[in-house]
């Protein structure tokens, strides 16, 4: 399991039913590409997030594949609907089986 | 034929050109080759998708990106000038907002950034947006 491991989130905490709300997502990750040489010039094992996803009350919103060329801490930003009061999810892949996740509530008002 | 001190260097010019430019196809090759697979050789047509990416990035280790692609269902980045051109795919659920998102990615070295949307109706669309990288991204 990588050390450090941190997801953030930004989610509005309440929209209007059928608004379009914009949600930015982060999580702290090295993501060792698999392409870098470390001190002893031997090639640093490839350590990445290859997936990531968000969902509202159990549907999909967005369902990003990722490779080693996105960024350490892997952002990302995306619109969403939200058609009633409920749950985000947002779940990332690690290359090592780990999954991170983290839900935020949204309020109709 | 007297080989002058001109001529030799000339011939070294073009002997130069014509290696730099047989390194080129076999980086398009494996951006094509990425592409290929995901439209199964259909035809990719410009327009209609939007990549917003800097002109020039002083550091290519993170380079904001954005796509946008009303009527997509799935949208692909590719780094033509990377070891590996894949970047992400971005895939629509049933309650996206819009057919768009932006991430910050990792280019080796000044290049084109493709992305590529797969449209509801089957099509294929394409954008490209050259980035200027004054320091790599890629360790090497």
């Amino acid at each position: 399991m990588a050390s450090g491991v941190k997801p953030r989130v930004k989610v509005p905490k309440k929209a209007s039913a059928g608004d379009v709300v914009t949600i930015k997502t982060l999580i702290s990750h090295k993501m060792e590409s698999g392409q870098r040489k470390g001190d002893d010039g031997a090639l640093i094992p490839r350590s990445i997030i290859n997936r990531f996803t968000a969902d509202f009350n159990g549907q999909n919103v967005i369902d990003v594949t990722v490779e080693p060329a996105v960024s350490t801490n892997p952002y990302f930003q995306f619109e969403a609907l939200v058609p009633e009061a409920g749950e985000f999810k947002f779940t990332w892949y690690d290359d090592d089986g780990s999954v991170y996740e983290t839900a935020k509530k949204i309020a109709i008002g | 034929m007297d080989l002058t001190r001109r001529k030799a260097l000339a011939l070294g010019s073009a002997t130069l050109a014509i290696a730099s430019l047989s390194g080129l196809p076999a980086f398009a090759s494996l951006t094509d080759e990425a592409i290929t697979a995901l439209t199964g050789g259909a035809e990719v047509t410009e327009g209609g998708i939007d990549l917003i990416a800097p002109e020039i990035a002083e550091n290519g280790n993170t380079v904001p990106v954005e796509v946008s692609a009303p009527g997509a269902v799935e949208i692909a980045l590719f780094a033509a000038g990377n070891p590996t051109p894949a970047v992400a795919t971005f895939k629509f659920g049933p309650l996206a907002g819009s057919r768009s998102g932006s991430t910050r990615i990792r280019l080796a070295k000044t290049q084109d950034v493709v992305a590529i949307a797969k449209m509801e109706d089957g099509s294929f669309r394409k954008a490209s947006a050259t980035v200027k990288v004054t320091i790599g991204g890629c360790g090497g």
